[in-house]
This record gives structure tokens, C-alpha cells and sequence, in this order.
């Protein structure tokens, strides 16, 4: 396993090295970076200043190099906004952004996976077309309306739950709905295909030749070899769904990344953008990483070879 | 005193499909003695895993079985629910498939995979479950044992998982033991190991053994008894030796001519091959199945339902409207060159 | 039909309910209507987007205000009437008419980003599956990179700093949706290629371009079909989202999106201002889905789910 987990990690080292360098050219494609930094309303003065703050006046090299140097010891430098260092506030709205993400997976996971089960061991059934269903529907509603819906009647007609703000647990349930009904489709239909190509196994016919019962056959069985592809699928999904929650959140105002991410664009607080960018994009290399770490360890024909 | 093991009457399984009811199993009876094998013989498509499913109820869904008679020592397996079956599958009656390579899940030891059934029968301590799947891989010829217990499936060969396959057959004791094909996905040099393996097995146990298989000379190693099966029916059954000297039934000396005798059949001798193809299953079908590809096909072939017969011995029967007298002269033609 | 047909392989007997022959009829069937229900669908909103200058009643962009937010006619206001049968917005604007002129950003924004991202995706795709070796690995080396970026995110990013118009918004997006394109025609490719009139081809001395062209593409492109309805789809949400968050297609155009965003304010007591191009985009896409859907099971039934 060892040369496997080797090589798998260099990879992850250089696409995150390609992606800081394409997320750092990333601010130039305004032509100016100090000039977008400073807003209309600045002086030729002002401009020149920030860009000898922020040191855009040094060949674009070095200046990648030194924000290079800098991410990688957590330091992203100032927010121009918000004049606090950038990462002081991502590291701030991080913990609620992945509270928000876990509580999305977590829902998602429940729903599709004994849906999917369900749907493979009665296939063409009423309860697999019911998962079909909601596979269909959940890929082509748009997630914001999904939530908007959502808002208008949990929220206001029904007075169900909150529908701002991140004061108790209440308030995550509809945002975790919204943001994890968009991977649900993709991990059931998953789910319901390898359980069926896995129940059609001779080791299948083998566990129930040998008079197990059925949940065992079912769970110890089938879906242990089923959901080794699931679990890669929702590792990158869930990274996908990291990087839509910006919706999300700024829909339900819930201060997280995303929401953030949001009021830096509108702002054009570049600085934060990029180092938004890179840790979201770094932090779904580690999450596929890890992905396929807990894959390889669950075939044990990978594991020990 | 001989103990039947099994009694089985009138099994028949019938499976619909867009062009009607297929029959692949039709009206078969037979039972098996405690220490005693069977063997049913047939080429491929001839039904004979069919009834090996049937008999453990692992059909496909869409199949249905019938029997008149379903006993696995006296206790009638038509009346069972699919919970109590369970109960009687790896414990009172197990199945050795085909395929080794694919039949243990990959994703766990053998010694998981080997104590779990008798955890599930007899709720026995792990260690001493463990202890029984030593003793039995030990039994099968399987070195370094406890150190296998756990191992991977892929970390075995074809022929070892096989042996770890009977081992797990063998873990409650079964009374009756049904392989399926047991050896022929292996190589020729391990078949006839796994096959003496498992007559040694059965006589030290005393179990009853279905052995299912398209191949003769496996047949003449260790069977005591025959069924050779043909298009769902059988269409002779006796003893080793009179299907071996005295096979009566046209399919049957069809099948012992395409065997090569060392030191018998003359160099360059075409060996014997029966024309055809399997008839379709579909529907009823009158008359002998095999009359399509029968040297000695006569009108009354085909003319209604053909019952088992006796031959010249007590229980050497046969599905023929030739007399054993005219079967014999038949066998006596030498292939035609 | 042979009893070998039935192989003792797929026995999870009463673990697994096998289709009986009327179930997989009835399958077979569902397939198709969802084929033609997602292409009649489909059609019509084409139709609806091309002769929108002759069937939309009104302006899409006049703006009377003495008239604006009058309900639809079925919610049994006074206020409502057939000339604005699917009411007004708070500009006063028709919303029918908006609707109809909608469908034609969707659509154009849908077909150019897929063809935008197709060229790419193919291209990348086909040539790693083909050339296979050290091509393979950059071509997977760049979706691995492009992957780990989140979408949403750079293309907010980026059309906030290069301006937003509907170029702007479907090169960005042509340019960022193109990695399902590659994967799929990858593995695609790399299954056509070893199949046997590939190697007489090449035996043949037919050149590289050649070969591709009028071998292996014919053969991957029910493959490529079902990728770009699935795109087109994600195109068009996409859009939609970005619209919403004010950086897609800009006021006063009616996008679906914009249109939605528009109203959010509104929608507690005027909830039809969101439902209906909310379900105008969920037509839409769905009728593409299913469409993708029912051509991939026409086309290769196998790869179902």
C-alpha cells in the first residue's frame, strides 16, 4: 500500500501547486490588481500606493513565490476591507462553513444510500421508482430556488423553522437540505448500481448458500463491497458541494466561507478571493486524498497486496 | 443399516420468460444414503445446477419448484419458510459452487468467512469456531492453517480456495453435501486431488454428496450412483458400474463414445459426437427429448410421454422405448468412421 | 432461450426481486416515454425561445409602473386579467413575455457553453484515451487540477473581475465545465481502441487524424451525446445561479435566474414571481435529463444508471 499512498500523495502536491499558481494569475485578469483593489473612486496616488503595500509592482515571479511562501505558513496577507489579516477571518467563518457541509453529507448519506439499498434489492419496484424519482427531480431543480421554496414555506407559511442566521441548530436544517439534496442523486444512483451488480455475485449466492440471514447478506455482504465507489463519490461531491454552498449560505445569511468568499467578490477584496479559492481547492485535493486512502483500505486487495 | 439422507420425487421447476414457461427441470426423482454419491451427469443447459438450487431453494425469484416429495432425513423441505430453510442451509445442508475464484467475498478473511456460518447455526465463541476452521482447513490439506485463517481470498490460488470452500461446507457438519461443478474450474493436476479429497471427506464424515458434473471420468472416480440428465429429465440412472458397462440409453452411450481410451481407441478414430443441439425447454414438449439427435429415433419416439424403465439389473433404469436387449446390441456399433 | 441463460449467478433468490418479463417491458417502456417526454418538452421551450419576437404579448423590458405586481390569473385576484396572464413583476413588466425572452438566454447559454466545453473536454478526453502513456497522464494531471477548483467560486471570481455580459458569462463557464467532456470521452476512447478496425486502420497506414475522425468518434459518440445534455443542464443552472447572485446576465434581460433573485424580496406575498421561472428552469433542465437519460438507455442500456 505504501507505493501507492506515495505516489497518490505527489500527485496531490503538485495539482495543488498548479492550482495556487493558476488562483494566484487569477487577480490579474482584471488587468489591475491595485486599480481593482482601490475602488473608482481612488487617486493615481492611492493606487500607487496600494501597489507598493501589496507589492504589485515586483515582477509577477516573485510575487507569486512570496505569496507562495507566505500561504503556506497560513499567512495571506491583509484584508484591504476588512483590515484584518485574511487569514484571521477565513479561519474565523471555516468551522461554520464545514459544520454546514457535514450536516449536508450527513443528510444526503441518509437519505440516498438506504434509498439507493432499497431500490436495488426491488428493482423496477414502487420504491425504486420513488428513488428514481427523487434522483431526477434533485438534478434539475436549481438548488437556490430549492432553498427559496424551502425558505417560503418551512420558514414563513408554516413557521417551522428560522430562516436567517446561525443561532441554534434549527437554523441548519434547511440550508443542510438545500446544500445536500444536490449530491443526493448522484451517491443513490451509485449506491442502487453497485448493490445490484454486487448481489448478482457468486459470493453473494455463496453467503446465503451458507444459511446467513438476510440483513447479514444484505449489509456485512453486499454493501461492504457496494460502497467502496460510493465513498469516492462522496468525498469529491462533497468537496462540489464546499464549493456551492457559497449559494447557500448567502441565501439563508449564514456567515460562513462562502458567504464570505461572496462579500469579497462584491467588494473585490482580492487578496481574501485568492486565498479563498486556494484553501477551498486545497482542502477538496486532501478531501479526494483521503478519499482514495479510505478507498485503498477498504479493498483489501489493495491494502495488503 | 443405510440411512436416507435425502428423498426426492417429482421436482420440477419452471421458470417464465417472454416466450412462455420454460421447463429446465422436469419430474426428477432420486435419493441420496448417508456415505453414499450421487452423481448427475448432463452437458451444459441440461438443468442440472437448476436442481442443485432447487433443492437448497436458492432459485432465481421468478422460478417456481414443485416436488411431491422433498425430504432431507424425513423432514419435509416443500413446507418450509425461507427463515427455517436458512436455518437448514450451511448447517444441515451445504453447497460447493463452481467458481472459486469468485465465490468468496473479497473483503474479508477466510476465517471470517469460514466461522460465520457455524457462529449463525450454533452461536459457538469465536475461538472456538476458529478452532473448528483450523482443524477442517487442516482436514482439506491446508498447510500453515491458523496463519490462512487470515489471509485474503486473493492471497490464494484457485485450487486452495476450492479446498477453502469445502472446508466451509464441511464447518457444522452437514448431513448432505451438494457440489456443484466443484472441479472444473481448476486445473486437470488439482481436480483429481480435490475430487479424492472430497471422497475422502465423505467417508470420514458420512455424509451424503451430490456431486454435479459434465465430466465422466470424474464420474467414474468417485460416484456410486448416476443420473445421467438430459434436457431436464433423467434419462438413465443406476449404479457406477452398470452405467459404465452397461449404458443403455442412446444419450448415455453417446456420451461414454466420446471418451478417448488410452491404449483402446485407434489412433486417428473419430470419437463419437452426437449431432445437435439441446432441444428448447420452452412448453411442453411430447415425446423423447433427445429424438431429435437420436441415431435410433423411431416414430414412437416422438409419439407421447416416454416413462423410466427398468434395465437388465435391479435399479438400473432407463427413458427409452428400445428394450435393454436392443440397447445392448446398439452399444456393440463402432462409430462410423 | 437455453437454460444456461438463466445462470445459477444472479440466485439471490428471494433476496432480490428479479424483474418478472412484464416489469422489464414496463422499463423498457418508462425509458422511452422519458425519451420522448423530454424531447417534446424540450422542443417546445425551443420553439417558445425562437418565435419569442412573435409570440411574446408584450415588451419583455417595457416598465409601466402603475401596473406592476398584478397576480397571475389563477390566483382569483381582482386585480388579475388575460392580458398579463402570468401577472407583472415590480417594474410592471409582463411576465409572460419575460418568460419567453428567458427561455432564450437559457437555451443559447446551454448550447454555447456545452459546445464551448465539448470541444475542449473531447478533445482532451479522446487524445488521452488514444495516444494513452505520457499524454494520458497530463491530460489527467489537467482534469485532476481543473477539478479541484470549486466552479461556482471561479466563476464568480472571474466575471466579477472582467465584467459580466452573456459572453463573458458563457466563455467562463465553456471554459470551466469542460471535465465530465474528458473523462468520459477518455474512458470511452480507450474502449474503442483496442477493438479491431482500429488496428486495421492504423495497419492500414491511416493517419492519427484519420483514424480519429472517422473511427473512433462515430464510435464514442452516443457517449459524447449524452455528455452534452448532461452539460448543457449544468450549463444552464449554472447560469442561473450566477445570474442569482448578480453576476451572470445583467438586469434589465430576463433571465430566468436574474428573475428569481429579482424577487426575492417579494416572494412572501408575491410567491408566483419565483415559482414560475423557478419552474420554467426545472422544466427545462428536467426535459434535457431525461432526454440524456433516454438516449443513453436507447443507445447503450448497459450503462444504465
Amino acid at each position: 500500500m505504501l507505493p501507492y499512498v506515495l505516489k497518490r500523495f505527489a500527485v496531490a502536491i503538485l495539482v495543488a501547486i498548479t492550482v495556487s499558481m493558476i488562483t494566484f494569475s487569477m487577480i490579474y485578469l482584471s488587468g489591475d490588481p491595485a486599480l481593482a483593489l482601490a475602488g473608482e473612486t481612488a487617486t493615481e496616488a492611492d493606487i500607487e500606493n496600494i501597489r507598493r503595500v501589496y507589492g504589485y509592482d515586483r515582477p509577477i515571479v516573485v510575487q507569486y513565490l512570496d505569496w507562495l511562501y507566505r500561504a503556506v505558513q497560513g499567512d495571506f496577507g491583509q484584508s484591504h476591507y476588512l483590515k484584518k489579516p485574511v487569514s484571521e477571518v477565513i479561519f474565523e467563518r471555516l468551522p461554520t462553513t464545514m459544520l454546514l457541509g457535514f450536516c449536508a453529507l450527513v443528510f444526503a448519506l441518509t437519505l440516498s444510500i438506504p434509498l439507493g439499498v432499497l431500490a436495488a434489492i426491488r428493482p423496477n419496484s414502487l420504491i425504486d421508482r420513488v428513488a428514481l424519482t427523487i434522483a431526477v427531480v434533485g438534478q434539475a431543480m436549481p438548488s437556490f430556488w430549492f432553498a427559496l421554496i424551502m425558505m417560503l414555506w418551512l420558514g414563513i407559511y408554516w413557521r417551522l423553522l428560522p430562516i436567517t442566521g446561525t443561532d441554534s441548530w434549527a437554523n441548519f436544517v434547511m440550508p443542510s437540505i438545500a446544500l445536500g439534496y444536490y449530491i443526493t442523486p448522484a451517491v443513490m444512483r451509485l449506491t442502487r448500481a453497485g448493490m445490484l451488480e454486487v448481489l448478482s455475485t457468486d459470493y453473494i449466492r455463496t453467503a446465503r448458500a451458507k444459511g446467513l440471514r438476510p440483513m447479514t447478506v444484505l449489509f456485512k455482504h453486499a454493501l461492504r463491497n457496494a460502497i467502496i465507489p460510493v465513498v469516492s463519490l462522496a468525498a469529491v461531491q462533497f468537496g462540489f458541494m464546499l464549493g456551492g454552498s457559497i449559494v447557500i449560505e448567502t441565501i439563508f445569511a449564514i456567515n460562513g466561507l462562502g458567504f464570505l468568499a461572496w462579500e469579497s467578490i462584491q467588494r473585490a477584496d482580492l487578496p481574501m478571493m485568492q486565498a479563498i479559492v486556494l484553501v477551498l481547492s486545497v482542502f477538496y485535493i486532501v478531501l479526494t486524498f483521503l478519499a482514495d486512502m479510505l478507498n485503498a483500505w477498504l479493498d483489501p486487495r489493495i491494502r495488503v497486496g | 443399516m443405510v440411512e436416507r439422507i435425502l428423498e426426492v420425487e417429482g421436482l420440477s421447476v419452471d421458470i417464465p420468460v417472454p416466450a412462455g414457461m420454460l421447463h429446465p427441470v422436469q419430474d426428477l426423482s432420486f435419493h441420496v444414503d448417508r456415505g453414499e454419491t450421487l452423481a448427475i451427469v448432463g452437458e451444459s443447459g441440461c438443468g442440472k445446477s437448476l436442481t442443485s438450487l432447487a433443492l437448497m431453494d436458492l432459485l432465481p425469484s421468478r422460478a417456481t419448484r414443485r416436488a411431491s416429495k422433498l425430504a432431507l432425513e424425513g423432514q419435509d423441505l416443500t413446507a418450509l419458510s425461507e427463515r427455517q430453510m436458512s436455518d437448514l442451509r450451511g448447517n444441515r445442508m451445504s453447497m460447493i459452487f463452481q467458481e472459486p475464484m469468485t465465490s468468496l467475498n473479497p473483503a474479508y478473511t477466510i476465517g471470517d468467512q469460514l466461522i460465520e456460518a457455524l457462529r449463525r447455526h450454533r452461536g459457538v465463541t469465536v475461538s472456538e469456531a476458529r478452532d473448528r476452521a483450523v482443524w477442517l482447513l487442516e482436514k482439506v490439506g491446508i498447510t500453515a492453517a491458523r496463519e490462512r485463517l487470515r489471509q485474503y481470498p486473493h492471497q490464494l490460488s484457485g485450487g486452495l480456495r476450492q479446498r477453502v470452500m469445502i472446508a466451509m461446507a464441511l464447518m457444522c457438519g452437514p448431513d448432505l453435501i451438494i457440489a456443484d461443478e466443484p472441479t472444473t474450474a481448476l486445473d486437470v493436476t488439482i481436480q483429481a486431488q480435490i475430487l479424492h479429497l472430497l471422497a475422502d471427506l465423505q467417508r470420514e464424515f458420512q455424509t451424503g454428496l451430490i456431486l454435479i458434473t459434465h465430466d465422466l471420468g470424474v464420474v467414474a472416480r468417485v460416484a456410486d450412483r448416476v443420473a445421467v440428465m438430459y434436457a431436464g429429465q433423467f434419462v438413465e440412472e443406476g449404479t457406477a458400474l452398470q452405467i459404465f458397462q452397461a449404458p443403455t440409453h442412446p444419450y448415455t452411450q453417446g456420451l461414454l463414445d466420446c471418451i478417448p481410451v488410452p491404449g483402446k481407441t485407434a489412433r486417428g478414430a473419430h470419437l463419437g459426437s452426437i449431432p445437435g443441439i439441446v432441444p428448447s425447454l420452452v412448453g411442453r414438449m411430447p415425446g423423447c427429448h433427445f429424438a431429435e439427435r437420436c441415431r435410433y429415433v423411431t416414430d414412437a419416439c416422438r409419439a407421447g410421454g416416454i416413462a423410466l424403465r427398468d434395465a437388465t439389473e435391479p435399479g438400473h433404469r432407463y427413458r427409452c422405448v428400445l428394450t435393454p436387449e436392443q440397447a445392448a446390441a446398439n452399444k456393440t456399433i463402432e462409430p462410423v468412421q | 432461450m437455453a437454460v444456461s441463460d438463466i445462470t445459477p449467478g444472479t440466485t439471490s433468490g428471494a433476496l432480490v426481486m428479479e424483474p418478472s418479463p412484464r416489469a422489464l417491458l414496463r422499463r423498457r417502456i418508462f425509458g422511452h416515454a422519458g425519451l420522448v417526454i423530454g424531447a417534446f418538452v424540450l422542443i417546445s421551450i425551443v420553439l417558445m425561445a425562437l418565435l419569442a419576437p412573435y409570440i411574446a404579448p408584450h415588451d419583455p423590458l417595457d416598465q409601466v409602473l402603475d401596473r406592476k405586481l398584478i397576480p397571475p390569473i389563477w390566483s382569483g385576484s381582482d386585480k388579475a386579467t388575460w392580458t398579463f396572464p402570468l401577472g407583472t413583476d415590480h417594474f410592471g413588466r409582463d411576465y409572460l413575455s419575460r418568460l419567453i425572452w428567458g427561455a432564450r438566454i437559457s437555451l443559447m447559454i446551454g448550447v454555447s457553453a456545452m459546445l464551448i466545453s465539448g470541444v475542449i473536454g473531447t478533445t482532451i478526453g479522446v487524445l488521452a484515451g488514444y495516444f494513452g502513456g505520457r499524454v494520458d497522464m497530463v491530460a489527467n494531471f489537467i482534469i485532476t487540477t481543473r477539478l479541484s477548483m470549486p466552479v461556482v467560486l471561479v466563476a464568480l471570481a472571474v466575471v466579477s473581475m472582467v465584467g459580466s455580459s452573456l459572453t463573458v458569462v458563457i466563455w467562463v463557464l465553456g471554459l470551466l465545465i469542460w471535465d465530465r467532456f474528458a473523462v468520459v470521452m477518455r474512458s470511452a476512447t480507450m474502449q474503442v481502441r483496442n477493438l479491431d478496425f482500429v488496428a486495421s486502420a492504423q495497419a492500414l497506414g491511416c493517419s492519427t487524424a484519420r483514424i480519429v475522425l472517422s473511427e473512433i468518434l462515430p464510435n464514442v459518440a452516443n457517449h459524447l451525446i449524452v455528455v452534452a445534455t448532461i452539460e448543457m443542464a449544468h450549463a444552464i443552472l449554472l447560469e442561473a445561479a450566477l445570474s442569482f447572485l448578480g453576476l451572470g446576465v445583467q438586469p434589465p434581460e430576463p433571465s430566468w435566474g436574474l428573475m428569481i433573485s429579482e424577487a426575492k424580496g417579494l416572494m412572501f406575498f408575491d410567491a408566483w414571481l419565483i415559482a414560475i421561472p423557478g419552474t420554467a428552469l426545472f422544466l427545462l433542465v428536467l426535459s434535457i435529463n431525461l432526454l440524456g437519460d433516454g438516449l443513453r438507455d436507447v443507445t447503450a442500456p448497459e450503462g444504465r444508471n
